[in-house]
């Protein structure tokens, strides 16, 4: 399979993260082991168990003209800024046509988890406080999920199709995978994928805490997020996004770009296990990895890094490590960036494949912090500072509430 | 009392739709000459109906071409 196409390769890259608002700043705050999570001291938190998160570094409000940014949701805000960059970076200007490219090969494929639901949230205040004829006539497009995808369309000019995947926090990996269906089933020519949240509100919070999923180490917000650690408490809520250009070598090559790696394969299953607890086994994880490297040609040897969706649940986290030892060895070096990030729920995958690929092509695998009392049965390599060391190929997993699974293969262009 | 009108007008065209103050003349259209959309004129109308306290109804807002007509609509419209 993986000889009947041709190679898709990653172009440009762009992201806004709690780490910093461009890929240059997020690149740099992982390998410093920096963490992006603050507390969280606005009057509607305080009665909140959980009191800390990830925000991005930079307001992508500020970054946008007013007057589009006021006509945005939070999380489309994020994937316009994260999408121009990429697009600038893939070396695209202004729209398709003004590239040369056909509009309509041009395809959109930008995950989230939740949408607009802050808009949403603000909008319902106004209904009870003001009445149905100030709620602003915006709403249902800042609310709407395939919003995000659909202004970033908007923007670059893409008419081959423009689609939102939604599967919790496999959102972005999910988007990511299925631009490589695109490219490979011959219905698209370049395409933005990635995936952007922004869901800090009291009810999110709320909603997850009740569900005893996030950390409640509010006297110390950047040591709360410890993926693989016995003291792990549950995960921190992050903001961000990211987007990748993706497009067949040869177009890549013709336009004169060199890649930042290759987008060897992906693989997505399910694992029809519970609603939100991950298989314990970890069979359906495993197999979106297997599926990956069969569809990407190579072999289990070939990838010496993970980057892990480890997001510091203790129902998570251990069930990864177990089946990515016995299937690509002990000696496989993984990072688990969301001990510096938080946990971007649907942009998560994004700006993973973008440190996945960053990885490859630097040769530098990422640390993960926190890690002060690994637990007794991790039988990986988790470096607690940036390591280098060359890397052929690596693995992004991303897994989401519902049993979604998602495994993308990078390798060296 | 117009101009005062017409100095709001642009001020809630800034804010809602980007427009420049200094374009908002009576002659000009909404949709031809200001790019204003249909989303943003019903934003405008909502900040008319705060501003001034003159309601305008769906049919109304429609026939609000120019500038021109919403001044017009705002002074025989607006409570005092």
């Amino acid at each position: 399979m993986a000889d009947s196409f041709e190679d898709v390769v990653v172009t440009g890259l762009g992201a806004t993260t709690p780490l910093g608002g461009d890929v240059d700043s997020f690149w740099t705050g992982l390998l410093e082991g920096r963490s992006g999570v603050v507390a969280l001291t606005d009057d509607w938190a305080a009665d909140l168990p959980v009191r800390i998160a990830a925000r991005m570094a930079v307001d992508p409000a500020e970054v946008l003209a007013r007057v589009q940014a006021r006509r945005l949701d939070r999380s489309e805000q994020g994937a316009i800024v994260a999408a121009r960059q990429a697009w600038a970076d893939a070396g695209f200007e202004g729209r398709a046509e003004d590239n040369g490219l056909d509009p309509t090969r041009v395809a959109v494929v930008i995950g989230t988890g939740i949408g607009g639901v802050t808009s949403l949230l603000s909008q319902y205040d106004i209904l009870l406080e003001k009445g149905p004829g100030r709620v602003s006539p915006l709403l249902i497009p800042m609310n709407m999920p395939n919003g995000p995808a659909a202004y970033v369309g908007l923007e670059v000019g893409a008419q081959a199709g423009v689609h939102t995947t939604v599967s919790a926090c496999a959102s972005g990996a999910e988007a990511v995978a299925h631009g490589l269906d695109l490219i490979q089933l011959g219905r698209a020519d370049v395409v933005l994928v990635g995936g952007t949240e922004a869901c800090i509100h009291r009810l999110n919070i709320a909603g997850f805490a009740q569900m005893r999923a996030m950390s409640t180490r509010n006297d110390e917000p950047e040591r709360a997020s410890r993926p693989f650690d016995k003291n792990r408490d549950g995960f921190v809520l992050g903001e961000g996004a990211g987007v990748l250009v993706i497009e067949r070598a040869s177009s890549a090559a013709a336009r004169g770009r060199t890649p930042y790696a290759v987008l060897a394969g992906a693989g997505i299953t399910a694992d029809s296990y519970d609603i939100v607890a991950p298989d314990p086994k970890g069979d359906g994880q495993q197999r979106a990895a297997l599926s990956a490297l069969r569809r990407g040609g190579l072999d289990a040897a070939d990838v010496v890094h993970v980057n892990a969706h480890a997001t510091s649940t203790p129902a998570g986290d251990g069930a990864e490590a177990r089946w990515i030892a016995e299937l690509l060895g002990e000696q496989t070096v993984v990072s688990a960036t969301k001990s510096m990030t938080g946990h971007l729920l649907g942009a998560a995958g994004a700006i993973e494949a973008i440190a996945t690929v960053l990885a490859v092509k630097n040769d530098i695998v990422p640390p993960t912090i926190n890690l002060d009392d690994p637990e007794d049965d991790l039988q990986v390599d988790v470096p607690d500072k940036a390591r280098e060391m060359p890397v052929p190929a690596a693995l992004n997993d991303s897994f989401g509430f519902g049993g979604h699974n998602v495994a993308l293969l990078f390798r060296k262009a | 009392m117009a101009d005062n009108i017409l100095e709001e007008l642009a001020a809630i065209l800034n804010e809602v739709a980007d427009v420049k103050p200094e374009d908002v003349t009576p002659e000009k259209s909404f949709v031809d000459d200001l790019d204003v959309d249909s989303l943003s004129m019903v934003e405008v109308a909502m900040a008319v109906e705060e501003k001034f306290g003159a309601k305008i109804p769906d049919e109304q807002l429609s026939e609000l071409k120019t500038v021109g007509d919403a001044v017009t609509y705002i002074q025989q419209h607006q409570s005092a």
